[in-house]
């Protein structure tokens, strides 16, 4: 009656379970259903018709007046609390782009998928996207893991993949188009700002996978050029939410600044520790790197009220294209729904896309590439530029401090855009990434 | 010194939350033998029943921090719970008693399948709960020894819940009719006890302090739809390790492995910790297959 019969039980998993499993799916299925994609009916300008009709019509005669593109975001599973708004940002972008009459005189035609915040999911959704559905372009992916599973599919496939999240660097597909930050578009110059503001005690702490372990391998090469060393690095799994050990740990280091990378829910119950533990942002400051306004909504913003984040767009970013986007995005989806730097960049990726297609004339794969280089945009956060070589785009860096109406406030930014550079190339510090990268 | 104290206090912290979160467990997995993997999902709804009161709270008195609200949600949490525990009860897991297998499965699914409807219900970010502010804060024991607010209640909470569920288990004839069917389910029936309604009642039992579990995590975690995933391994881990049916096993389980945790983590990684915890687990039940205590006459 206790753990070996357990065991015994999980032993004979695979035979009599058939049936139940198949019941399993059935639940499943009905419980996607209920999320399935959000049908974009409810655009302002009356647009949404032809994006939303056009996802149920099948596969439509060679010479059609639409565009077929594909969205693949986890609409369900851990990471639909933040690919959602992206997703939501990206239909907005295709019905604006409709609704002033879509792209060379065609109309886009929306195909949604859900990766389902399994990576194995996003590699066969892409499949699926390119092959079957023969989509000209995919906005998509948030995690490193789902773009790592995604990118041999559109390498394979001579697909193209905009990807619009703020990543690790040490990467560039011919077949992706990254439209997030690299390393030298936030973490490099946060810390930059950091020393020049005079810390000089960095702790660095992390959820254990990829991205923050790249990144603090970048910040440890950094400060070792300032002749400085972190006073203590710490990372925990993805999902963690006990964080008192980890206080006592930064209390004891007595570091002057934490370099925050942890990514997801474990940013909720970092923040809210901290502040029962006594730890305001005035005693010790925290610069966070996967924390945006979307994010804040969940911490509670007195619980994250001064301290410090990295991005490429605010909110509260001002600019004429910014207010007008953030004006729409709250038309079509709600008053109290925020957007922030991911949103942004999977909102103008569209837009990217769409004017290297006109200035190819053309959706092919490798006409679009070569068109793409040198285009620019006025995106909500500024002017931004596709990159000649690398495909990333160049953006402003900015760093803000949190309100306590949990929006942004910027209180530095890098007064033009930055270069990509996602080898880090033009750093002397930084030589020897591009081999551990390979 | 006030470092080793507070890792001390960060212990037994640690250990009241895995307590709170594996108590319902204990009743569901340990007593009547039925792998819930739903449970999660049910601490899950004790907060979004934390979260849905405040609102409501806030829209009629306009003050979100009011303290009584979270007062009153403690208990609402545990019937809302408890009432989603009944009806999975009702409606799937009587009909695959003696199916362990099937009841891991079949409750998988259900929790799915509840993760889902609240992100359908209330959007997939995660929400807000505004903890009350005679909860914000620290005791302050010495200047370098600070002790929060929360974390003080959330260990009181838990004795509370032991209390009421000593009182419910030992003192009512609800509960000496639901330790009669434990013990000896076939007895039981024969003696006139209901047993169909005894499993109804104690899986009901289960997913209400769940639900109180969910109430008070929303004070220090996130709250979100898959909330319950950060917590059902190691609830599991810790009724495990306590050995099946056996509450005394439970709390005890929950103070060793909240304490490992805690000094192995100080000590090493939070990664390296928790390791260690799971391979000492391991290594104990290796050599004592049934936990720390063991039911007697079975």
């Amino acid at each position: 009656m206790s753990v070996p019969y357990l065991s015994k039980a999980l032993g004979s998993l695979t035979s009599n379970t058939l049936k139940l499993l198949a019941g399993l799916g059935l639940i499943l299925a009905v419980a996607c259903g209920s999320e399935a994609p959000p049908a974009p009916a409810s655009a302002p300008q009356g647009s949404a018709a032809p994006a939303a009709a056009a996802v149920e019509s099948a596969p439509a005669a060679e010479e059609s007046d639409t565009i077929k593109v594909g969205i693949l975001h986890s609409l369900s599973g851990t990471m639909s609390i933040s690919e959602t708004a992206v997703h939501d940002a990206e239909l907005l972008a295709i019905d604006e782009i409709n609704a002033a009459g879509g792209v060379m005189g065609k109309q886009l035609e929306v195909v949604i998928e859900d990766g389902a915040s399994d990576w194995p999911t996003f590699a066969e959704k892409a499949r699926k996207l390119l092959q079957e559905d023969q989509v000209a372009v995919v906005f998509g992916g948030w995690t490193s893991a789902s773009r790592k599973a995604m990118l041999p599919v559109f390498e394979a496939n001579d697909g193209l993949l905009f990807y619009p999240v703020q990543y690790e660097g040490l990467e560039t597909s011919p077949n992706i188009f990254y439209t997030g930050a690299t390393t030298n578009q936030q973490i490099v110059p946060a810390v930059e700002y950091l020393l020049n503001e005079g810390k000089t005690k960095f702790y660095l702490l992390g959820s254990d996978y990829v991205f923050p372990r790249t990144s603090n391998l970048i910040i440890n090469k950094q400060l070792e050029a300032a002749g400085l060393e972190a006073v203590g690095e710490e990372y925990t799994p993805l999902g963690h939410t006990e964080y008192s050990t980890v206080i006592s740990k930064i209390r004891a280091a007595d570091p002057d600044i934490v370099f925050n990378t942890l990514n997801g829910d474990s940013n909720v119950a970092f923040f809210k520790q901290l502040r029962d533990a006594g730890i305001s942002a005035e005693d010790l400051p925290t610069i966070s790197v996967s924390v945006a306004e979307e994010e804040i909504t969940g911490i509670g913003a007195d619980n994250i009220t001064d301290h410090l984040v990295a991005w490429n767009y605010f909110q509260t970013t001002d600019t004429p294209e910014n207010a007008k986007f953030v004006q729409a995005f709250q038309a079509k989806y709600g008053e109290n729904r925020v957007t922030d730097d991911p949103i942004e960049a999977g909102y103008f990726g569209v837009y990217l896309w769409k004017a290297a297609v006109e200035k190819a004339g053309s959706t092919d794969v490798a006409a679009v590439k070569e068109a793409a280089k040198g285009i620019t945009f006025a995106a909500p956060g500024g002017m931004v530029t596709i990159h000649n070589e690398n495909q990333h785009v160049s953006k402003t860096v900015r760093i803000g401090k949190v309100r306590n109406d949990g929006q942004i406030d910027e209180i530095w930014n890098s007064g033009a855009p930055v270069s990509p550079d996602p080898y880090l190339d033009s750093y002397e510090w930084a030589s020897g990434l591009r081999e551990l990268a390979q | 010194m006030e470092v080793w104290a507070s890792q001390l206090f960060n212990g037994l912290s640690l250990s009241s939350i895995l307590l709170l979160t594996a108590l319902g467990l204990a009743l569901s997995f340990g007593l009547m033998n039925v792998i819930n993997l739903a449970h999660g999902e049910f601490i899950m709804i004790g907060a979004y029943t934390t979260y849905a009161l405040q609102q409501v709270a806030a829209h009629y008195t306009g003050d979100p921090q009011s303290g009584i609200t979270f007062l009153i949600a403690i208990p609402v949490s545990f019937i809302m719970a408890a009432a989603a525990g009944y009806l999975v009860e009702v409606s799937v897991i009587r009909f695959l008693y003696r199916r362990p297998l099937d009841t891991l499965l079949a409750t998988w699914g259900v929790g799915l399948f509840l993760q889902q409807l609240a992100r359908s219900i209330f959007g997939a970010p995660n929400v807000q709960v505004v903890a009350p502010a005679w909860l914000s804060g620290t005791v302050s024991v010495t200047s370098g020894l600070l002790l929060p607010m929360k974390r003080i209640f959330i260990i009181g909470l838990v004795l509370a819940c032991l209390g009421a569920l000593y009182l419910y288990m030992y003192r009512s004839n609800e509960g000496r009719r639901m330790r009669g069917v434990m013990q000896n389910r076939e007895m039981a029936s024969s003696l006139g006890v209901s047993t169909r309604r005894v499993d109804s009642f104690t899986f009901a039992l289960g997913s209400g302090l769940a639900g109180v579990a969910g109430c008070a995590l929303t004070l220090i975690g996130p709250i979100g739809p898959s909330l319950g995933t950060f917590y059902i391994v190691d609830a599991f881990i810790v009724v495990i390790l306590g050995g099946l049916g056996q509450i005394p096993g439970t709390i005890m389980a929950a103070l060793i492995i909240g304490m490992l945790n805690t000094v192995f983590e100080f000590g090493t990684t939070a990664v390296v910790g928790k390791v260690l915890v799971f391979a000492m687990v391991i290594l104990f039940l290796q050599w004592k297959p049934a936990g720390l205590m063991r039911a007697r006459g079975r």
